[in-house]
């Protein structure tokens, strides 16, 4: 019992960080109707920005900064490499954010170098215990991260002038136009929440580790995870991420008791989840059935 | 003043839909415009409204004024808060927010005044007011339509245009939209009707346009309109001896041959 807890437990740590991500991809498609590719390479460039901040102001100085770094950066990349291309195909611009995706990460590589580099939280792989059950400190904390996170992205959405004009200009784009709505601002304010919420996901991702090159692996797992929930819909993509994760530490933990399975399957856990809701209910959980006349 | 001079509008760069075409909107004041399926009246509209350049259509030749400052090169947002709302055809409400968060979305431009305008458009709607919590898809036609009106009017324009506002209303909810027209026309803003009920659309404008292919066929005073006998028999379907035993098809052709002639 207190295995399937601490497991459980650890399910939904590693499930905030899919969620945080699969926001990411949510947000920009809702906005743009496109999937960007670019998500991991934000996460890593956020994750490094922190390594690089840390011993200078802080941990907790350092997240929001380079959330906000990332989140400017991603701006850039929309403004100069995405926007160019409105009304081209969404294929055109998933290709393109593919592209800016490598190209990004091979920057980033670059300032990891060959040290070992932390982005120096301050929980390591302690852990906090009630009763039998202990919990790394470091789930709880993304636990709590993602809940203030989304939290205050529902707020956004739901009581602001910006946050109202995204929702409607995801809706309809040309109403929203016509009401004088800027829809260059809406994509472009997508792009930067994807890009600061990717950052405080790939800090989760890394605490209580080493920061490297391949750390955007993690950030691929939110494929499934958008797939699970629907690919236009935000609380999908929390409902999701929790989802995936703690499939995916269920796995670990009990994968063991079936002998053929081998280690380490819960690596393809949520590809093969993702493969199974493609074929059962290609639209997700939460997403929107797609209605197209044959 | 609203004005439109000699515009010109091309699809695609190819398809030439509007051919030198001009209307005047005078403040305060009604204008009806005619005309049939494809006669270019919603674009038209995209024009004054600098929607053309998402439907790939651009102003190829001529101006569209407002208050004698050329407005057809500004983007939609600048126009809105230069007092132009347009309420699109087919209503274009956004169903999965509530009545109030449409008509939110309609004061964008202009934040701080949404609290006052909120209360104004619930006056002249009160069925919204009822409303106001609901999906905003969830509504019957009429109130959708209501919703799309307010919706504009949040924006606080002094030109208003509508697009086909009776399109697939009850009659009894036709009659309420015009009765909501003109109270929107005597609180002071400008209405330029686009309908294909010329009924309507006569009864409450001052001045009236046929457009029939990119053209501008008939401009006259609605009075003068509504007693045309061209317009009576192709808008309105009445013939010119009243008590008249029915056309033949080879009449309806003969229409049409005539109808290239007007003015």
């Amino acid at each position: 019992m207190t295995e399937l807890i601490e497991s459980l437990l650890r399910g939904l740590g590693t499930g905030s960080v899919y969620a945080l991500l699969a926001l990411g991809f949510v947000i920009i498609y809702k906005a743009t109707r496109v999937i960007s590719f670019a998500q991991p390479a934000f996460m890593l460039a956020g994750v490094v920005a922190v390594t690089y901040l840390t011993p200078t102001v802080g941990f907790w100085a350092a997240v929001p900064l380079a959330a906000a770094g990332t989140g400017l950066l991603a701006l850039g990349v929309e403004r100069t490499a995405v926007r160019p291309m409105v009304g081209r195909p969404a294929f055109v611009v998933a290709i393109i954010t593919l592209g800016v995706d490598v190209a990004v990460r091979v920057v980033v590589n670059a300032f990891i170098g060959l040290d070992v580099r932390h982005v120096g939280d301050p929980w390591g792989l302690r852990t906090l215990a009630v009763g039998p059950v202990e919990m790394q400190q470091r789930h709880l904390a993304a636990v709590v991260a993602a809940a203030l996170l989304v939290a205050g992205l529902f707020a956004f959405f739901r009581y602001t002038r910006t946050g109202l004009a995204m929702r409607a200009a995801a809706l309809d784009q040309e109403a929203a136009l016509a009401h004088g709505v800027s829809v260059g601002a809406v994509f472009a304010v997508s792009w930067a929440l994807a890009g600061g919420l990717a950052a405080v996901a790939g800090t989760f991702a890394a605490a209580g580790g080493s920061v490297d090159g391949a750390l955007w692996l993690i950030a691929l797992t939110a494929l499934p995870v958008i797939i699970l929930g629907g690919l236009d819909s935000l609380p999908g993509a929390v409902v999701g991420g929790l989802a995936v994760g703690v499939l995916q530490e269920l796995t670990a933990t009990y994968a063991n008791d079936v002998a053929w399975l081998g280690g380490n399957v819960s690596v393809i856990t949520p590809y093969v989840l993702m493969l199974v809701v493609l074929l059962v209910r290609p639209y997700g959980l939460f997403g929107t059935r797609e209605v197209e006349r044959v | 003043m609203l004005r439109v001079r000699n515009l010109e509008v091309v699809y695609d760069d190819v398809m030439l839909v509007l051919r030198g075409l001009s209307i005047t909107v005078p403040p305060g004041g009604i204008v009806a415009l005619l005309g049939a399926n494809g006669a270019g009246k919603t674009t038209l509209l995209r024009a004054l409204t600098g929607l053309l350049d998402i439907h790939h259509g651009a102003v190829v030749r001529g101006e569209v004024t407002l208050d004698d400052e050329p407005v057809h090169r500004l983007r939609p947002a600048a126009i809105v808060r230069r007092g132009v709302a347009q309420v699109m055809e087919g209503r274009r409400i956004f169903g999965e927010l509530t009545v109030e968060e449409n008509l939110r979305l309609g004061g964008h431009t202009d934040p701080r005044r949404i609290t006052g305008r909120l209360s104004e458009v619930y006056d002249l709607f009160p069925v919204l007011a009822d409303r106001r919590r609901r999906t905003a898809g969830y509504l019957s036609g009429g109130e959708q339509q209501m919703l799309a009106m307010g919706r504009a009017l949040m924006a606080g324009p002094r030109y208003l245009l509508l697009d086909e506002p009776s399109l697939g209303l009850a009659p009894r909810l036709v009659e309420q939209i015009r009765e909501l027209i003109v109270a929107i026309n005597a609180a002071g803003t400008a209405v330029l009707l686009v309908e294909q009920n010329a009924t309507m659309a006569l009864s409450v404008a001052a001045h009236g346009y046929v457009l029939e292919t990119g053209r501008v066929v008939l401009d006259k005073p609605a009075a003068q309109l509504l007693a045309d006998d061209d317009v009576r028999e192709f808008y309105l379907g009445l013939h010119a001896g009243e008590g008249h035993t029915r056309r033949s098809f080879r009449d309806v052709k003969h229409y049409r041959r005539r109808k290239r002639w007007l003015s």
